[in-house]
């Protein structure tokens, strides 16, 4: 190496504009990068929520057409979990976890561009046959459910060969920032950060890691088996040929499942952070989490059937997913016990981040709660795919992931830009949000109780009163992000007070020892851990 | 004052939600009145869990909402420095709630649900009628295998109401033009299968919700106990009439079960006479716009013209683009020239709407619908959307195709 790289840190020389968030291969440059990418595709993924919740307002077509109405609830899904959850997860795993292991950037920095860069044009090919069918080719994007369930998806229109494309680059782009973190991890803590002094978040996102390595190749085998199916002629999906549909749920669901804790493992490990440094406690049963953490990573892969029960499967087959998911609410537990245990006898003080930490608590534990409901091998051919199904993984997944994710976006948003955020409108965001959130799908429930099937266009006339309401408090949740958008915007201008720091009183980890914002290269000496 | 807001706003969550609880007759908490064995046993498993998680979920809240009451730094608490249990009191302690967990699932839940799993499964015992559901895109077909009676069920709610503009009858989408007739206080064993994609049987008062799965025999049982009428949905989503496949069961007494399949019978029989001879063009072309309706306009229209870039039109030489692969086989058939819909041959033309064109989402009719119904659609779809030919297709036509291979199966053979 006889030239001087330009961007030797020392130099103080970085590209400026667009090309540093182009060629940036620092860790905190790309998570802000996955993170801001996370919240335009939630943005999207909202407004096709909105839109679902506009055209079931009312019994009898209004708004969308059938045709639309399945391609808008397809992407609502598609958009929400891989293009808006696990970049934002992603994100904050960029940014925060050099930082909290004591470690100049992510392990492979170079292959951390190119997973995120991988992203954008997945999202792209998802949406883009909205514009092919505009010019009058194909019948517009995918609309076979986010589960893309064959034969459904070996039949329809070419929306379906995007999102597999789609889904081939969110493996690749998963499974390298999989790696890199893992390799991050194992490889790159400062002396004396040892694997059992990790913090949390960083030990729960390994656990993602390991299974997004584990499990996503499932499904990107499964999708490549769905285009062969639909180009090639095979019959991987189709019994003519001596194939069977219901592989394709096997497959769909060997990643799908995991994936929820794929999705709510980072989360988790945000309550760590959040609930002690509010109740200004140490994390009760530090070692108890971890060891949940493994024990859900084992049970998540061996209990995926459970999303079948109504396929038709063996007596066998249903008594081993019913009670090995019915295992899962042990761990699960641990995690619950420790969380009200971290918060017991504390010195409780309620800013945003602890506000919604408490909202994720509770709500994720009626997700959670309902899901153990749903085991049941019998009673699920009531719940599944009705309205029930739908208000569960709601509470699963906006209650948990969701709610997560904006309690540490206002953890560490100062951390991040240097300024706090406004206070009142970050309580008017979380009690508006609360609210709206319970109205929306409490409800749910009670339709999915009645016998409302989910993914349908109009329903049946005794639907209405609840369909109504569930409406309503989805326009008030979409209306309260607008709050959460106004603080990210606050607080990247410096419209409020500048942030220590530590920022909150007892906040503890080493992304706290430095400035608020945190300097390009965050270690200028390496930390060393006592 | 702060405080007082604080417990305003807790005041609206708990009303919000209590006041999202519709004021329905039946309790919000509870499935449609079940009526089946199954269902009933699935009603308790579902009361006893419920009330299960609410006590689980009452009792974290209540430690937590008492430590956000008590413990907060506004009234003065200090944080204690536990990390974890250190006596050995303190692990007894710790960890009888997972032992009362590991009960609650495998005793309270378990064992009720393992109960469950048995009966549902047990299909054949004491099974006096078998009854053969066949899901298609989008509409229910009905068959008595030992009774030689079979029909097609197709959502009868008017389409001026589906399009809003006329009033909703109170089954608005639950309605259907034939209903499965089952007998009460006999065990029906049902045989579920698909000739298209994966729809799935739910009957919410039954209890049961069963996958039909093409290619493959699913199977499930019900045993009603009282008469009635009884609806349900299409449950897995199955393209863009999913929606629009209700089931409605008619749930008669032994007797008159007996009485309405002797007359099915011979109703069914009557008509095979009818449709056996033959028939005017005015009759064909009249009868061919209701079968029509009902059987192809939900993918080509109710004008013809389909959808464009998956369904092709029936209307005279519109214009449509599509994969090659769906464009050669229309192609193939004489069906498409330069880039547009044209008329082929009778023969081709029967044999699409009999046997389907493989590998496309145009399925096969044949096993749906009668000699006479396929003639009508074939006569009333040349004779319609711009095509003049004054062909009348006789239901002999159609007999006849049934038994001549056509191409189509010479192809079959080859594959084999």
């Amino acid at each position: 190496m006889s030239h001087v790289p330009a961007l030797h840190p020392h130099t103080g020389r970085e590209p400026r504009g667009l090309a540093r968030w182009l060629f940036t291969t620092n860790h905190k440059d790309i998570g802000i990068l996955y993170m801001l990418f996370g919240a335009m595709s939630f943005a999207i993924g909202g407004v096709f929520a909105l839109l679902i919740r506009a055209q079931l307002f009312q019994p009898g077509r209004h708004v969308l057409t059938p045709e639309l109405y399945d391609q808008v609830i397809t992407l609502h899904g598609l958009v929400m979990v891989f293009a808006a959850l696990m970049p934002v997860t992603a994100g904050f795993a960029n940014y925060l976890i050099p930082m909290m292991i004591g470690a100049p950037d992510m392990a492979l920095p170079r292959l951390n561009n190119w997973g995120f860069w991988l992203l954008p044009p997945a999202a792209v090919l998802l949406l883009f046959p909205f514009a092919l069918e505009f010019f009058g080719i194909g019948n517009g994007p995918i609309d076979t459910g986010w589960t893309i369930y064959a034969p459904l998806s070996v039949q329809a229109g070419l929306g379906v060969d995007f999102a597999i494309f789609a889904v081939f680059l969110l493996g690749a782009s998963s499974l390298m920032a999989s790696i890199n973190i893992v390799v991050t991890i194992f490889n790159l803590r400062a002396p004396g950060m040892t694997m059992m002094k990790l913090p949390l978040f960083v030990w729960s996102w390994l656990m993602t890691s390991f299974l997004l390595i584990a499990v996503f190749p499932a499904l990107v085998a499964g999708a490549g088996m769905l285009l062969a199916d639909r180009h090639f002629g095979t019959h991987f999906f189709s019994a003519a040929g001596g194939g069977d549909p219901v592989l394709w749920q096997h497959l769909f669901w060997f990643f799908g499942h995991p994936e929820v804790y794929i999705l709510l493992f980072p989360t988790a490990g945000v309550m760590s952070h959040i609930l002690p440094t509010f109740a200004r406690k140490p994390i009760y049963g530090y070692r108890a989490q971890i060891y949940a953490y493994w024990a859900i990573t084992v049970l998540s892969v061996i209990v995926w059937a459970h999303h079948m029960f109504t396929s038709g499967m063996p007596v066998a087959g249903q008594l081993f997913f019913m009670y090995a998911t019915m295992a899962i609410s042990v761990p699960l537990a641990v995690l619950f016990f420790c969380w009200l245990g971290t918060v017991w006898r504390g010195s409780l003080t309620f800013e945003t981040p602890m506000l919604f930490a408490l909202g994720y608590v509770t709500l994720f534990g009626i997700g959670g709660l309902t899901g153990l409901v749903l085991a049941d091998a019998v009673a699920d051919q009531q719940y599944h795919n009705s309205y029930f199904l739908v208000a569960h993984f709601h509470y699963a997944l906006f209650g948990g992931p969701i709610m997560g994710m904006i309690a540490a976006g206002y953890y560490w948003l100062p951390k991040m830009t240097g300024h706090m955020y406004s206070e009142r409108v970050g309580k008017w965001h979380f009690w508006l949000t609360l609210i709206g959130f319970n109205v929306t799908f409490m409800p749910q429930f009670f339709l999915g109780i009645a016998g409302m099937p989910r993914r349908i266009p109009d329903y049946a006339l005794q639907f209405a009163d609840l369909n109504m309401v569930s409406s309503i408090g989805a326009l008030i949740v979409g209306a309260a992000q607008l709050l959460f958008l106004y603080n990210i915007v606050a607080a990247g201008r410096g419209w409020y007070a500048p942030a220590s720091s530590r920022v909150w009183e007892a906040a503890e980890g080493l992304e706290f020892t430095l400035p608020s914002p945190p300097p390009h290269h965050s270690f200028s000496e390496q930390p060393v851990i006592s | 004052m702060v405080k007082v807001r604080r417990f305003t706003l807790t005041a609206i969550v708990i009303g919000a939600t209590l006041a999202s609880t519709p004021a329905y007759a039946r309790n919000p908490f509870e499935f449609q009145t079940p009526v089946t064995p199954v269902a009933q046993e699935t009603l308790h498993i579902h009361n006893l869990f419920l009330a299960t998680i609410a006590l689980m979920f009452a009792a974290g809240m209540g430690f937590l909402l008492y430590a956000v009451f008590r413990h907060r730094k506004s009234r003065g608490h200090h944080a204690a420095l536990f990390t974890g249990p250190r006596t050995a009191a303190q692990w007894v302690l710790v960890t009888i709630p997972f032992l009362i967990l590991v009960a609650i699932d495998y005793v309270v839940m378990g064992i009720p649900a393992y109960h469950a799993v048995l009966a549902m499964a047990d299909t054949k015992r004491d099974a006096t009628l078998v009854v053969k559901i066949t899901g298609s895109q989008w509409k229910w077909r009905y068959e008595y295998p030992d009774e030689h009676l079979a029909f097609t069920s197709n959502l009868a709610t008017p389409r001026e109401q589906l399009a809003g503009s006329a009033p909703t009858d109170p089954d608005y989408l639950l309605e259907v033009d034939r209903p499965l007739v089952l007998p009460v206080g006999e065990k029906v064993r049902i045989l579920l299968t698909s000739t298209d994609v994966i729809h799935s049987w739910w009957v919410p008062a039954f209890g049961v919700k069963q996958d039909a799965i093409p290619g493959f025999l699913r199977e499930t049982w019900v045993r009603i106990e009282s008469p009635g009428v009884y609806r349900g949905q299409c449950a897995e989503l199955c393209g863009v009439g999913h929606a629009f496949m209700p089931i409605v069961v008619d749930a008669k007494p032994e007797p008159e079960f007996r009485k309405w399949l002797a007359a099915a019978k011979s109703d069914a029989e009557r008509t095979a006479e009818e449709s056996a001879g033959h028939l005017s063009l005015d009759d064909l072309v009249a009868r061919g716009r209701k079968a029509y309706a009902t059987s192809c306009g939900a993918c080509h229209q109710e004008n013809g013209r389909g959808l464009p870039g998956l369904i092709p039109p029936i209307a005279a030489g519109e214009p449509y683009t599509a994969t090659p692969e769906l464009t050669d086989k229309l192609a193939q058939r004489g069906f498409y020239r330069d880039g547009r819909i044209v008329l082929g041959s009778v023969d081709q033309h029967i044999d699409i709407v009999l046997g389907g064109i493989p590998g496309t989402p145009m399925p096969a009719f044949g096993p749906q619908l009668d000699d006479a119904d396929i003639a009508a659609i074939v006569t009333y779809e040349r004779n319609s959307f711009g095509n003049h030919t004054g062909e009348a297709v006789q239901p002999a036509d159609v007999a006849k195709a049934r038994r001549a291979p056509a191409d189509r199966d010479h192809h079959a053979e080859e594959f084999r």
